[in-house]
């Protein structure tokens, strides 16, 4: 392939998996930056949407499209819901304390991964796409005749990956827009910045951290919904996003959701783009690498606000 | 005076009662020695990438073992199946055959697929003189990378296959391959293997593509694909298999050069998945044919049949649950050569584990039959591996039919090891 459609190939690749990852990431940025929980779980969250997401189409007979938008509505809602019995069966009782928490999240990482292999069981299943047609893209080449549109062997995409790239983009805006323009998201922002505070004027806390610990679980499990189709569930499945996230929430600063959306796309795009041209491995060096320097050189991350 | 009698009538009674006893322990236990179930321990991908053979393997295992008891057993002793989960993990297997030799009291340890775990559990076979039984198709038993005690009489290795595929592949397909194959152990005996044997048959290998088996995604390999390929070759492993085989036919669209796979890339899932279509027409290897042919075996409608798959080669009862047709035949046809082996040997306890060893050694041709339904086999004892027949199968209407057979003459190599000189 030229390099330029190979280039091209690379940056849709890494597209796809810049919005899945974004979605993930944000849910356990929100989790971090409001709740101060290192949420452990939160790729379990992830494989329980993919694997909620097959029960639910496997539910439904008819055109894929009706199971999907299903599944994709009940996925996260269940997931939310479990988020939040286990916000007020396990965090709230361990106060919230930092270390307390990651270890019950790992606890609750291994209840789900086990969970799921007893009754899923340990095989990957697929669920079909609502609509999937391979899209071939053009590309332009000077040849002697001047400028010419042609289309080069193997570059394309699929109307369902682009669909994922817009779904999530249209998420994140309107994640962005609940936070910043509902009394949900000021009363989240409140909390965020300094909860005693907060409390004391008389905000539900308790109720804010239970509803933030749902949505982050629900945001993971709806990246599952739109990831599905192209891949499989799998009772392993969460273990990448997991990392990936960690990298991302680390990179972009704590709690700081357009840093994180910054991030994911710098992470996605270059996972895309080094993997194509060098190895895969060499991606997860890299973006391991960045976490490191970011670390050492900006610990609060790129947009992250330095502590009070 | 008096009460001496008594104390001698007290101890002699203690005497008889301690002989009776002992005698009666003494007959129980040559009795058991006699009965007791022949344990074979079953090392299986219960969990991680290997769970969908795990599954299958279990399912032909139960049903060989079944069939062998309704047989009368071995040497008169029932056969029992202990499983242990290896979850796909070299290092676990090896822990395993440690728990199947020093807890369990197996007899021989069995069933093991995926190369890495096999390359890691071998050894400890070695240590602990457990007879190992592998189903796992590379190279590295024939290659005397392993020990003594690591056999593999029911399934035939990478470096038969390949060679056996390579002349269909030049003389019909194309000359320039580009391989597409997991990077570890198994692919590599793939990449190697098959490299020398298509440039035996004048062709080359034009690019080749190694992939994590761990990968998720995989349209970001494809580009390496080389515009001139005239033939992809492609064996792909792990839980992502579907999106593997999906996202090559979303890359090459209307322009995809003729394909030649294993059938691993697709076992256990459905040849007639959605964004599968673009396989009409192409190839693939299989072990054993997963649809059942027009000129089917009594042999093979006995085994589909004893193991619980239909003529599509899923599940009876689900035809959603697609089997590992391909392979697990290995497990039935090695736990029949265990048989024949302990038989052979008369074999009767753990003493007995080199005798087994040189009984199998000692075996060459296993004519087709209901103890080898995939067809005839001859098994080489200096190298521990059986040759078999492969087959060639093309995509015709969404299913799998046969279109070229090769002979087991043709997967023949010569030997790299003698593993009978190896002291025991």
């Amino acid at each position: 392939m030229q390099f330029g459609p190979h280039l091209l190939l690379a940056i849709l690749e890494g597209l796809v998996t810049a919005s899945i990852l974004s979605l993930t990431a944000m849910g356990l940025s929100l989790v971090f930056g409001v709740m101060r929980v290192v949420n452990v779980a939160h790729g379990e969250a992830y494989m329980l949407g993919a694997v909620l997401a097959w029960w639910v189409t496997g539910l439904i007979a008819g055109h894929p499209a009706a199971g999907f938008v299903i599944a994709a509505i009940a996925a996260p809602l269940i997931m939310g819901a479990l988020a939040v019995a286990s916000d007020r069966l396990v965090l709230k009782r361990l106060n919230y304390d930092p270390d307390r928490t990651i270890v019950a999240t790992i606890g609750l990482l291994y209840i789900a991964q086990q969970t799921t292999l007893m009754s899923f069981g340990p095989d990957a299943r697929p669920v079909e796409p609502p609509f999937n047609q391979r899209i071939a893209l053009p590309w332009l080449e000077r040849t002697e005749e001047g400028w010419a549109w042609f289309y080069p062997w193997g570059l394309s995409i699929t109307s369902y990956k682009l669909f994922v790239i817009a779904a999530a983009a249209l998420i994140l805006v309107a994640i962005w827009l609940i936070i910043t323009r509902t009394r949900a998201g000021l009363l989240m922002r409140a909390t965020q910045q300094d909860s005693e505070t907060a409390q004391a004027f008389g905000i539900p806390v308790g109720t804010v951290y239970s509803v933030v610990f749902g949505i982050g679980a629900a945001l993971a499990a709806l990246g599952a919904v739109l990831v599905v189709p192209i891949q499989q569930a799998h009772y392993l499945m969460g273990g990448e996003p997991l990392l990936l996230s960690f990298i991302v929430v680390i990179i972009g600063g704590l709690g700081s959701l357009p840093g994180t959306v910054i991030a994911a796309l710098l992470i996605g795009l270059s996972d895309g783009i080094i993997s194509v041209f060098f190895s895969p491995t060499l991606a997860k060096i890299i973006a391991t690498l960045l976490v490191a320097m970011v670390l050492v050189f900006r610990p609060r991350g790129l947009l992250g606000k330095a502590p009070a | 005076m008096t009460t001496m009698p008594k104390i001698d009538r007290r101890s002699a009674l203690l005497g008889l009662g301690a002989s009776a006893g002992a005698l009666a322990v003494g007959t129980r236990f040559t009795h058991a020695q006699s009965t007791a179930p022949i344990r074979i321990g079953f090392q299986k991908h219960a969990t991680g990438i290997g769970a969908a053979y795990g599954r299958w393997y279990d399912a032909t295992t139960q049903a060989a073992v079944a069939r062998i008891n309704e047989m009368g057993g071995i040497n008169g002793r029932p056969v029992e199946i202990i499983t242990e989960d290896d979850g796909t993990d070299p290092k676990r297997g090896a822990e395993v055959l440690e728990k199947f030799a020093s807890q369990h009291e197996c007899d021989v340890a069995f069933g093991t697929l995926y190369s890495h775990v096999v390359i890691g559990s071998a050894p400890r076979a070695g240590e602990l003189k457990l007879p190992y039984f592998v189903v796992s198709e590379g190279h590295h038993v024939a290659s005397g990378m392993l020990n003594r005690y690591t056999l593999q009489p029911g399934i035939t290795d990478v470096k038969s296959q390949v060679q056996s595929m390579a002349p269909f592949v030049g003389a019909n397909l194309g000359k320039k391959v580009a391989m597409i194959y997991p990077d570890f152990a198994f692919g590599h005996d793939h990449r190697d293997y098959f490299s020398a044997a298509i440039e035996a048959e004048g062709g080359e290998v034009v690019a080749k593509i190694a992939i994590p088996p761990t990968e998720t995604s995989f349209t970001r390999y494809f580009p390496q694909i080389p515009r001139e390929t005239e033939v992809v070759y492609h064996v792909m492993v792990g839980p992502a298999v579907l999106t593997f085989v999906k996202e090559m036919g979303e890359f090459f669209g209307p322009s995809r050069p003729e394909i030649f796979g294993f059938i691993d890339s697709l076992e256990a899932v459905a040849i007639d998945s959605p964004g599968l279509e673009f396989l009409e027409g192409t190839y693939f290897w299989e072990g054993n044919p997963r649809y059942a042919q027009e000129n089917q075996t009594e042999w093979d409608a006995a085994y589909r049949d004893a193991v619980g798959v239909d003529e599509t080669g899923a599940s009876v009862d689900d035809a959603r649950d697609v089997s590992t047709y391909a392979h697990m035949f290995g497990c039935w046809e090695t736990l029949n050569v265990i048989k024949a082996g302990m038989e052979a040997s008369g074999y009767q306890g753990p003493a007995d584990r080199p005798a087994l060893i040189e009984a199998v050694e000692a075996m060459s041709e296993m004519p087709e039959g209901m103890d080898h339904p995939q067809g005839p086999k001859l098994f080489n004892g200096r190298t521990h591996q059986v040759f078999g027949q492969q087959f060639i199968s093309q995509v015709r209407d969404g299913k799998l039919v046969v279109a070229h057979t090769a002979s087991i003459e043709d997967g023949m190599y010569e030997d790299e090891v003698d593993y009978t000189m190896q002291p025991f």
